[in-house]
């Protein structure tokens, strides 16, 4: 087993890099020639208009879409792409923009199910559900009631997901990437839809993760506010291309966003 | 070597030895061919509208000809009975409706799907109940149909056609002209298409759906009607049928869900496929293998070209 | 009244994640299990021959669907192939090898189906719903077709059927026409026993998590490290294994003798039916789906006649067609989780009666 998250790469150093990445689907151009970095143990925000390829850039970063041009670093390791079981086993985590939760399993089997790739014990032993095969399964069940106390979901662990309500199949879905213990958590609008109160409470358990487990967020969202209290550095994105990066003050004052964000005519 | 030259060349051989034999092949691999093609047009329209995957298509084109046959039976004359089995057929599509699918709307393709088994068992179990499960002969002549065969003698030998065969193809192309006719140019024609692309958007702009359900399920009763009376007097009518008319999904897999031309080229290729490949690689195989050529053909078809001939890529999104 | 948890805390994690955490219901298991074995030695001849062997033969059948379809989510139609092939490797197996106990090849029949249902489940990974399900089909009549025209397979009898040889198991007749019902019904119950057991086992560990994960959404499972082909291909091979080993107990424990008839396109349909009845992804319910499949057309042979209502063999089977036609429907639109879900909808009201909730 990889050791979890207290990795090769210190604090401050760039965890994951795409370069002159472009994506395209049959004419429509997705992303055009992006780069930007992430550093390790930053929470790095990614915003942008509507349709401004913000969710393409998280799916060619996980590798379900594959760019036709560019280059990614994950590790230190450059590819042309990812393939999804190798962003996974190489530590990225994700959430999705309308959850994706496995919607027929308990809330705990769910974050069980994160823990997939981190349990070895095979058919053999798990047809008799014993021995090596019970131990590992009560080892995992520990680390993922560790997380649903630090998310305040122990009430409903054993509630089938699809009947949980909106804001906390959000949470449930955050439990899911946690349990994989990632080194790079995606948030695709881990805040959208929810009542105020639920976004305060997303927002902290967002700055928790990254100080209480080191890990490094990367995350879209709409709430201009919830991204400059959050966010160390933020990369915007307007119809595909890359029109400002850095911090939140310097991307607030930027006249490119200004004018992408007020809607000035290109 | 042997067994290459019995595989690779005497097939070929075959053909070109009597070609009579082979465009009698050919013939009778498109007459089978329209059938399945019906069957699947009836799977394209309720698919196209509604999004259901009908696996009970083969058993109306059995209900509806057993519900012809059965009222001529009971001393109705014939006219009679296709005028009042094609009410039959409104009534079963808009108890369909309904019962069946207004109950499971928004639920995920496959329970509906498995939704049209049990409607499958239901329509066997009530056909028979009513009529009885004994093979019963069509009413051809009372219906008009012509008999006998023309042989033509041609590629030194006699090729020889039914009748029958070139009225049924000449009903089912002007079948599919009306059916292309009434989805391209009728307000409810283009209403169904906007239905197909999008429900709620079909809903937000006052597209009744219900209506809309009834239409297409009476519309595949009636494709169903056509193809009973064609294949009824062919071969017996019985849920025998139900076997062959698996043979539908094939096609649809070859021409995709939602193509009108494709469930009729389709279905084509199958008929001319299976008789070929029976009538010249069959023997050295024991023979019998149309029951499974079409299905391995379509097993085929979807490792390479998941969408079909004519069907539409999708782009999956998350 | 009885049917209370109060009091029974679980101090460890293992104990929570025990299959029945309440004490209730495994005494209840235990006394199941009990009385079935019991019924062994009391029954009548035709209690066990015509009811309960079949009945724990398409349970066992069902759970082998139940593993594909209910927890992986994916359909098939080729049951009653996978069935056959577990029965006719059988046969060959105890022809080539008649000194090796038949029970061992029953179960050994199973890893053949296995084999099959690997390959023809290979397409599963570029493609989903009813177009897995015509890939099945073509399994079915691919196979169906092997059964009649190998001779080989069927040792070139006349009959073209499977004839079930005399095997023993410590002196005592186990298969063939010797065998009592008794003996073949302690056999049945014991292996179907044991794999129920063992397929609970698999579904509520790591994975039985990875095939639920790739039938709610397959996207999500694969973004969090899960490999769909070898997913799906496990869930093929072991809901093979199942299918297989039911078919060959089927023939040499049931039927003994069988025509590929046995496992048309018909067979497949009955056991998927007890499925979405029983319930899709529940063991439990392919208990219920099979006792429902199989005993409604028992029941309505038998019932009216005692009731002064005569009908022919005839209507019998086109009234089973209707109501199991009818119960599909049914049960997709008011409850699809099926019997099972029914019965722990009962369970709950139990536990919290005489209160609403």
């Amino acid at each position: 087993m990889r050791a979890p998250s207290q990795s090769d790469i210190a604090a401050g150093e760039v965890l994951l890099a795409v370069e002159n990445v472009s994506l395209s689907f049959g004419g429509v151009h997705a992303i055009r020639d992006v780069s930007f970095d992430i550093r390790k143990g930053e929470i790095r925000a990614i915003i942008g208009p509507n349709g401004a390829g913000k969710t393409s850039m998280l799916n060619v970063i996980n590798g379900f879409y594959t760019p036709q041009r560019g280059k990614i670093t994950f590790r230190g390791q450059t590819r042309s792409k990812m393939r999804p079981h190798d962003a996974a086993a190489g530590g990225i985590a994700r959430t999705f923009q309308n959850v994706a939760l496995f919607r027929g399993m308990s809330a705990l089997d769910n974050i069980m199910a994160g823990r997939t790739l981190r349990m070895k014990r095979g058919l053999f032993w798990q047809m008799l559900r014993f021995g090596p095969a019970m131990k590992e399964e009560v080892e995992h069940r520990l680390r993922a009631e560790e997380i649903i106390d630090f998310l305040h979901i122990e009430h409903i662990r054993k509630v089938q997901v699809g009947r949980l309500p909106y804001g906390l199949q959000k949470r449930v879905e955050l439990a899911r990437a946690l349990a994989m213990e990632p080194d790079l958590l995606l948030l695709d609008e881990p805040m959208a839809g929810m009542n105020l109160e639920e976004k305060e409470d997303m927002s902290r358990f967002i700055l928790d993760v990254n100080q209480h487990f080191g890990t490094t967020i990367a995350l879209i969202e709409h709430d201009m506010g919830v991204v400059m209290d959050l966010s160390d550095r933020v990369v915007v994105l307007d119809y595909g291309r890359k029109i400002a990066d850095g911090t939140p003050e310097d991307v607030k004052q930027d006249q490119a966003v200004i004018d992408a964000y007020l809607g000035v005519a290109h | 070597m042997d067994i290459l030259y019995k595989v690779l060349i005497d097939p070929f051989a075959q053909m070109v030895a009597a070609p009579d034999l082979l465009v009698q092949t050919l013939w009778e691999g498109l007459v089978g061919g329209m059938l399945y093609a019906l069957i699947a047009l009836g799977f394209v329209l309720i698919f196209k509208a509604s999004g259901v995957f009908n696996f009970a298509q083969g058993i109306m084109v059995v209900f509806a000809a057993l519900t012809l046959v059965g009222l001529h039976t009971a001393g109705l004359p014939a006219f009679a009975a296709l005028a009042l089995t094609i009410v039959v057929m409104f009534a079963l599509a808009w108890s369909i409706e309904r019962i069946v699918l207004r109950p499971l709307i928004n639920q995920p393709d496959i329970i509906l799907f498995m939704a049209t088994f049990g409607l499958t068992y239901f329509l066997i179990g009530f056909g028979e109940l009513i009529f009885g499960g004994d093979p019963k002969i069509m009413i051809t002549e009372e219906l008009y149909l012509p008999k006998g065969r023309i042989n033509i003698p041609a590629f030194g030998g006699i090729v020889s056609l039914q009748k029958l065969d070139i009225a049924a193809a000449i009903i089912a192309s002007a079948m599919v002209a009306c059916l292309s006719v009434f989805f391209s140019k009728t307000r409810i024609g283009r209403a169904l298409r906007a239905v197909a692309d999008s429900h709620k958007a079909a809903l937000s702009v006052g597209i009744s759906l219900e209506q809309i359900w009834v239409i297409v399920w009476f519309a595949a009763g009636l494709v169903a009607l056509v193809t009973g009376i064609m294949w009824g007097a062919r071969s017996d009518v019985s849920f025998a049928l139900d076997v062959i008319a698996l043979k539908a999904l094939p096609v649809l897999i070859l021409g995709g869900f939602t193509s009108i031309p494709g469930a009729i080229v389709g279905g084509l290729i199958v008929g001319v496929g299976e008789k070929i490949a029976e009538f010249y690689w069959g023997p050295l195989i024991g023979g019998g293998t149309d029951s499974w050529f079409a299905f391995v053909i379509a097993l085929v078809f979807l490792l390479f070209w998941p969408h079909g001939l004519f069907g539409e890529k999708i782009i999956e999104r998350i | 009244m009885f049917y209370r948890e109060v009091g029974q805390y679980k101090t460890s994690y293992a104990s929570d994640l025990a299959i029945f955490p309440i004490l209730q219901d495994r005494i209840g298991i235990i006394v199941i299990v009990i009385a079935a074995y019991v019924l062994g030695w009391t029954a009548n001849d035709f209690v066990l021959n015509a009811m309960m062997i079949p009945f724990l033969i398409f349970t066992l059948a069902a759970i082998g669907l139940n593993i594909l379809t209910g927890y992986t989510g994916l359909l098939s139609l080729g049951t009653g192939a996978f069935m056959g092939v577990g029965a006719y490797a059988c046969y060959k197996l105890t022809t080539y090898f008649p000194g090796v106990n038949i029970i061992i090849w029953i179960i050994a029949s199973g890893f053949f189906s296995a084999l099959v249902g690997i390959i023809f489940g290979l397409p599963s990974l570029r493609i989903k719903g009813f177009y897995l399900a015509v890939a099945t089909l073509a399994a079915q009549f691919f196979l169906e077709w092997c059964f009649i025209r190998i001779p080989w397979l069927y040792n070139y009898n006349t009959s073209a059927a499977i004839e079930v040889p005399s095997r023993t198991l410590f002196g005592i007749p186990v298969t063939g026409a010797n065998a009592t019902a008794e003996t073949r019904y302690l056999i049945v119950l014991t292996i179907v026993i044991a794999m129920t057991w063992t397929a609970s086992n698999i579904v509520h560990g790591r994975i039985g998590r990875m095939w639920m994960a790739v039938r709610d959404m397959d996207i999500a499972a694969e973004l969090m490290g899960i490999r769909l082909l070898p997913t799906k291909l496990l869930a093929f091979a072991v809901s093979s294994f199942y299918c297989g080993v039911a078919g060959a107990m089927l023939v040499f424990l049931w039927y003994g003798g069988a025509e590929s008839t046995v496992f048309s396109i018909n067979q497949s349909f009955s056991i998927l039916f007890m499925v979405i009845i029983g319930g899709l992804g529940s063991l439990l319910g392919s208990y219920f789906g099979a006792a429902l499949i199989f005993m409604l057309p028992i029941v309505l042979r038998f019932v009216p006649p005692h009731l002064g209502i005569p009908v022919h063999a005839a209507t019998v089977e086109h009234i089973t067609f209707m109501v199991v036609g009818a119960l599909i429907v049914f049960f997709l639109i008011v409850e699809p989780h099926g019997l099972a879900r029914l019965w722990q909808i009962a369970k709950q009201k139990l536990r919290v009666w005489p209160y609403p909730y």
